[in-house]
């Protein structure tokens, strides 16, 4: 998969969750990741390079990471 | 059942709470209060002759037919402007009576061709029928008298022909379209004798009048003047079967009216709940595709894109595609292979597709065309609500006072709901538009909005947060229902949220271009001017923020306290016919029917048990990321029922890139549609006319389609996918679409209590139909939200990343016509080409002048992703700086110039802001013509020498 698309697709989503507040976004995002994403998606971003992630979209994909 | 007119009440039902006992003809009747005497008589099994009523517009008292007498009160009254009072008696058959019946009779007929054996409506002809009940015998005037004979036909209308001279000036045509349908194309020009009825003006024809050819008048006349082609081609039907429409989310309910296996016509039924006996142009007259020539009925396949296709029986095909399966999943993996359903296919059907894929592939990768249109409202209405579906039924509408339309063009996207919707504004609610577009709503006979809020494409959330502000800020909100209803920490967030400063309507102007204090009064008029109703479409959904605006569109509803009773809510004006029955039966790659995770153990166990599979409880690819990994070589197979992603979904290179990639693409159509260029194996579909099964519309009614005739190509939808599944070693065995509906609901909570029995019993329900609720939920969110409690969920406006510059100074927006469907495979295939046989781009006049352009010049349309040409209207329907235009023609591909974005919560494509420009241009793009030479060499079929 795409790994631009991806980090893309993951700034959208904590972008629009960032009013509920860093925490709660972080968390939320995490979620959507886990509901929404196919595995070869999360399997990706996983690997792939983190930098272009904003902040919030990061501290989820680092959490994915851990389950 | 055989052929009879529908029951006719002569005037509309009254509702009231008071009853009334009156006696006719002996006979003790009672009836709601207001009622008419010729409604009473009727109801009771009577019969008063008539003929300038009927019961969908209100009575008229002019042909004097329906004379009564009442003891106590002077003359003879029309029994159809005559209410019924407490003891009245009423004698509707007496000497008196029937010598002026006989009498009026007479002259009518005196002035009418008497031609009924070779009349199209012979048999089927009020007139003729008023004449018998009389016992006309003779005419003692003669016919050589001043008459209206000799007047030409108007056979302009495609569809249906006017002959003048069967018109007996009764009006029923013109109340039609006034009443019923509210476009006040009909008028009586002329007084006495010279009354003539007359589409538009004194130049126009019924085609080039502001007729929408919906059929009303048609369906009202009680003679031939006003008569269906296809009836005067192939005459009087013998039998006609109750079905429901194909087309848009209304969800119309129709007589099909056939004579042996050929259909007659479609006349709208009049105990359709969701249609309640109107039609619109598509629904009523645009079902010729069903037999167009372009049909393909017998399976193909081929091994390469490049070669032509090649017809093979249906088990060659079936079991060829069976085997490529079941090779590409030992190879790749189930993950590798995937599908989508047709949201306009049934439940039924769809529901087998999504099994298929889950029991059959192995793999959650099912999608549906929700995902290019209403997927955000699921996902926005679960969140605030708990319900992935509209609040509302119909109905509700004729209870509101303030209705607001946020990117929605009802008029043509769902021209029922509109005629609705526009009675009740005629009534005197009133109207918000907000829609960067000054859509027909806005403005039209006897109906203009009180605030049209003409946005910047893709500043939905902006707009609603203003509103927001200004509800909260000026103390508008409603306290208590907040307090009863919702999660108060939740709100208070929200509140606090909405009311800086920076969310005010001043502040947001620049951005949202609507004027602050227009926006304010919006506010106040939706907060306070009693039952306040939403309704949206796909101006709110294809937006990069799509799942946002759905939330604030939410949170409006409950901060005003809409929610949960008649004539409020929250009503999204779903795309496709079963585009709600897809979302419901488990399309979507993360949820199973009735919207639950497939990670859920519980729910899933539940259908492992009865499938008797393992299922994989990893959420599948949404349909951009099929194609996204088919370009990387991770998913290699697809089946594709009843959609043409090629042409409907956004940035059409993409699409084309990802379909070329795959291994396997089955497309399962009626037609060779643009998907198919890319197909290896097509199964020929059949129509809706063909199959048993249900639909669902946006009401989330359930309503019974029923097959009128075979399915030409041999099988219906569900026995090919049934099929395919066999060949693919699953052991499938339904009978019948009711065994499938009966799984439905023994799977799916909120179908619990539906099944084709008791749907042929009833008519329609309104899902959820289960314990709680047994005979279905016409109106959801009653006394408490399915979630508990409303929750308030904060949404910033955060701009798209499509941006407007200098090489690409314009928003395009895109929609749809009234006259044409979606991709067009059918409605392109039917007579509507009249209305509109291309695509065009609605520019402004500053913008087009600007541009050197002229009205019906050709353009190059380019964006960062495509470009393409079709014609010019120059027009101020749009504002300047945005471009509009339609995706039903193949030819213009309108989605080879929008781009990837998408919602961010769903991935519902960006269709409505691009960033474009516009230039003069003298023939199609180098890619127009390319594609056209490559679909023209796709659809080549080998024809092989016979024996």
């Amino acid at each position: 998969m795409d790994l631009d698309r991806l980090t893309y697709m993951a700034n959208q989503i904590a972008r629009n969750l960032a009013p509920q507040g860093e925490v709660q976004a972080t968390e939320l995002t995490l979620q959507h990741l886990r509901d929404f994403w196919d595995p070869r998606m999360k399997a990706a971003i996983l690997s792939g390079s983190r930098d272009g992630l904003v902040p919030i979209a990061r501290a989820a994909v680092d959490k994915l990471g851990m389950a | 059942m055989g052929y009879e007119r529908q029951v006719d009440f002569g005037t509309p039902e009254v509702r009231s709470d008071t009853l009334v006992t009156l006696t006719i003809d002996g006979r003790d009747v009672t009836v709601p209060a207001g009622t008419s005497v010729m409604r009473a008589a009727s109801e009771c099994g009577g019969s008063i002759p008539s003929l300038c009523a009927t019961d969908s517009v209100k009575a008229f008292g002019s042909c004097r037919m329906c004379l009564v007498e009442v003891d106590g009160m002077r003359g003879t009254p029309a029994s159809c402007t005559t209410p019924v009072a407490p003891g009245m008696v009423v004698h509707t058959q007496t000497e008196k009576l029937a010598r002026l019946r006989k009498g009026v009779m007479e002259l009518y007929i005196s002035d009418h061709p008497l031609d009924c054996l070779t009349c199209s409506a012979n048999n089927d002809c009020e007139l003729q029928d008023t004449a018998a009940e009389v016992g006309l015998r003779d005419v003692r005037y003669g016919y050589d008298g001043a008459n209206h004979m000799g007047q030409a036909d108007d056979v302009s209308n495609p569809y249906f022909a006017f002959e003048p001279d069967k018109c007996i000036a009764c009006s029923r045509c013109v109340r039609a379209c006034d009443e019923v349908q509210g476009t006040l194309a009909l008028t009586i020009e002329g007084r006495g004798f010279e009354s003539k009825v007359r589409a538009g003006q004194a130049e126009d024809s019924f085609l080039s009048s502001d007729c929408v050819s919906c059929g009303a008048c048609v369906q009202a006349c009680p003679t031939s003047a006003l008569m269906e082609k296809s009836v005067k081609e192939l005459g009087k039907p013998e039998r006609s079967v109750i079905t429901t429409c194909a087309y848009c989310g209304v969800g119309c309910t129709f007589r099909a009216e056939m004579k042996g296996e050929q259909l007659v016509r479609m006349v709208p039924w009049k105990d359709g709940k969701a249609n309640r006996g109107h039609s619109c142009v598509k629904g009523r007259f645009a079902w010729g595709y069903a037999n167009h020539q372009d049909r393909i009925l017998n399976p193909m396949i081929r091994d390469s894109v490049d070669e032509p296709w090649r017809e093979v029986s249906w088990e060659e095909a079936l079991s060829y595609t069976a085997t490529k399966l079941n090779a590409i999943k030992a190879q790749h993996g189930p993950r590798a292979l995937g599908g989508i359903t047709s949201s306009r296919c049934t439940n039924e059907e769809t529901y087998l597709v999504q099994k298929l894929v889950r029991a059959g592939f192995g793999s959650n990768n099912v999608d549906t065309c929700a995902r290019v249109c209403h997927s955000p409202t699921g996902y926005g209405l679960s969140k605030t609500f708990g319900t992935s579906a509209g609040t509302q039924d119909f109905d509700s509408v004729m209870d509101a006072d303030v209705v607001m339309i946020i990117g929605a063009n009802p008029t043509d996207g769902h021209p029922v709901f509109a005629s609705r919707l526009k009675r009740r504004l005629r009534e005197g609610a009133k109207l918000i538009v907000i829609d960067p577009r000054r859509t027909d709503i806005v403005r039209s006979p006897h109906i203009e909005a009180a605030h049209h809020l003409a946005l910047q494409p893709g500043t939905n959330v902006a707009v609603m947060t203003a509103m927001a502000h200004v509800i909260v800020t000026e103390g508008l909100a409603a306290e208590a229902f907040i307090q009863e209803r919702c999660e108060i920490d939740e709100y208070n967030d929200w509140a606090r949220f909405v009311s800086d400063e920076r969310h005010s309507p001043e502040t947001l102007e620049p951005v949202t271009r609507v004027p602050a204090a227009e926006l304010r009064a919006a506010a106040r008029l939706f907060a306070t001017g009693g039952n306040g109703a939403i309704y949206y479409g796909l101006g709110v959904t294809e937006h990069s923020q799509g799942s946002s605006t759905v939330m604030a569109i939410a949170n409006l509803a409950m901060v005003t306290g809409n929610i949960g009773r008649r004539g409020v809510g929250v009503n999204p004006l779903r795309g496709q016919n079963n585009v709600q029955g897809a979302c419901d039966m488990g399309s979507f790659p993360h949820e199973l029917p009735g919207y639950r995770h497939i990670s859920e153990s519980a729910v899933r166990e539940q259908f492992e048990a009865d499938w008797g599979v393992d299922l994989d409880p990893e959420p599948g690819l949404r349909i951009p990321n099929m194609l996204d990994a088919a370009l990387d070589g991770s998913f290699r197979a697809l089946y594709v029922q009843g959609e043409d992603i090629l042409q409907s979904d956004p940035n059409t290179h993409h699409v084309a890139a990802g379909l070329k990639a795959m291994e396997l693409v089955i497309v399962h159509d009626l037609f060779l549609n643009e998907t198919a260029n890319y197909a290896h194996v097509f199964l020929p579909g059949s129509t809706f006319l063909e199959k048993d099964g249900t639909f669902t519309n946006a009401e989330r009614r359930i309503q019974m389609v029923r097959k009128v005739m075979e399915p030409a190509n041999g099988y219906a939808d569900w026995e090919v996918t049934q099929e395919l599944a066999k060949a693919m070693g699953l052991g499938w065995n339904y009978a019948n679409p009711a065994e499938i509906m009966d799984e439905i609901a023994r799977l799916t909570p909120t179908f619990a209590g539906v099944s084709h029995a008791r749907l042929d019993a009833e008519g329609s329900l309104q899902w959820p139909v289960n314990d709680a609720n047994p005979d279905g939920s016409p109106i959801m969110h009653v006394g408490g939200f399915v979630r508990g409690k409303g929750k308030f969920i904060v949404t910033d406006y955060v701009p798209t990343d499509e941006k407007t510059g200098p090489r690409y100074p314009l928003l395009l927006t895109t929609g749809r016509v009234l006259s044409q469907y979606n991709v067009g495979a059918q409605t392109r295939r039917t007579q509507n080409n009249v209305w509109h046989e291309e695509d065009v781009l609605e520019i402004h006049p500053l913008d087009a002048e600007n541009r050197g352009v002229k009205d019906g010049d050709w353009v190059r349309l380019a964006s960062r992703t495509g470009e393409t040409t079709l014609r010019a209207e120059v027009t101020d329907r749009v504002a300047p700086g945005v471009v509009y235009t339609t995706f039903h023609h193949p030819a213009t591909q309108a989605n080879v110039v929008t781009t990837d974005y998408s919602d961010w919560a769903t991935n519902c494509p960006e269709y409505k802001v691009t960033a474009v420009q516009v230039l003069p241009s003298n023939g199609p793009t180098e890619w127009q013509e390319t594609y056209a030479s490559w679909s023209e060499k796709s659809r080549r079929v080998a024809r092989v020498p016979a024996e």
